[in-house]
């Protein structure tokens, strides 16, 4: 009786999770990078990802992303790239800049499919890589509800 | 297909001056992972690409993924270099095209 009832308990669980079988797979996600990168080192630091630490809403999600950089001809912001883990795909925004955005601070509005650890990449003109990462609860997620 | 774009530039700037462009366009979206009434997946359609252009010449482009929010809204910056025109291109799913200008005099 008892095994049957946990039986029951794993399988309501597992109908339970089913919807978000959906989500993007970890080695998705490190391919996604992988190819922003081409398997350059990521360091930590000189971009700041700006996004509420709490949201209700998945739905529309403001999020800022800064880089410190001088944003000289020879000393610039070339990409910013956004990843998050719990989509269906791994990429969120990939955007192109240059010496003449004098400022690498760039914001948009996302979607969020539940709680999830969102990663800012910054690609600077000497080839190195930075990035900051920042954890975001979601009480009502976005993407998987369907049309009622 | 029609869209509504809100663009807000700043008329006008100093030579130099690092200015903040905002943008807005109304576009659903779609995700392409959610399911109708009937369980058939919904398509994608959404804007895959935006760019601007500064007199001709491209100073900010990006690509947009299903993880953007309806009625894309992105902001960035720019060095104020000379008075001309801002233009403003979106490109999406099902053949969507949209551009905006914007002009701004810099003295």
């Amino acid at each position: 009786m008892k095994s049957s009832r946990r039986l029951f308990l794993a399988g309501a669980a597992a109908v339970t999770l089913l919807p978000f079988a959906a989500e993007a797979t970890p080695e998705e996600l490190a391919a996604a990078i992988k190819e922003v990168t081409g398997g350059a080192e990521l360091r930590t630091g000189k971009v700041t990802l700006d996004i509420p630490p709490i949201v209700e809403n998945g739905n529309t999600v403001p999020m800022t992303v800064s880089v410190e950089s001088p944003m000289t001809a020879d000393d610039y912001v070339k990409a910013i790239h956004v990843f998050n883990e719990k989509n269906p795909q791994p990429n969120v925004v990939s955007m192109q800049l240059g010496p003449r955005a004098g400022k690498a601070h760039v914001s948009t509005r996302v979607r969020l499919a539940g709680t999830q650890t969102l990663t800012a990449i910054a690609e600077m003109s000497d080839g190195t890589y930075w990035s900051d990462s920042q954890e975001v609860i979601v009480t009502l997620a976005a993407c998987l509800e369907d049309l009622i | 297909m029609s869209a509504r774009a809100l663009i807000n530039v700043p008329r006008k700037a100093k030579r130099g001056e690092v200015i903040e462009i905002k943008t807005l366009i109304s576009h659903i979206m779609e995700t392409g992972f959610r399911h109708g009434t009937t369980g058939e997946l919904i398509p994608r359609d959404i804007i895959t690409s935006f760019t601007c252009k500064y007199n001709g010449e491209e100073i900010f482009a990006t690509q947009l993924y299903p993880a953007i929010a309806a009625n894309p809204f992105v902001t960035f910056h720019t060095v104020a270099t000379e008075s001309g025109t801002l233009a403003f291109h979106w490109i999406g799913d099902n053949g969507f095209e949209m551009t905006e200008e914007a002009k701004i005099a810099v003295e």
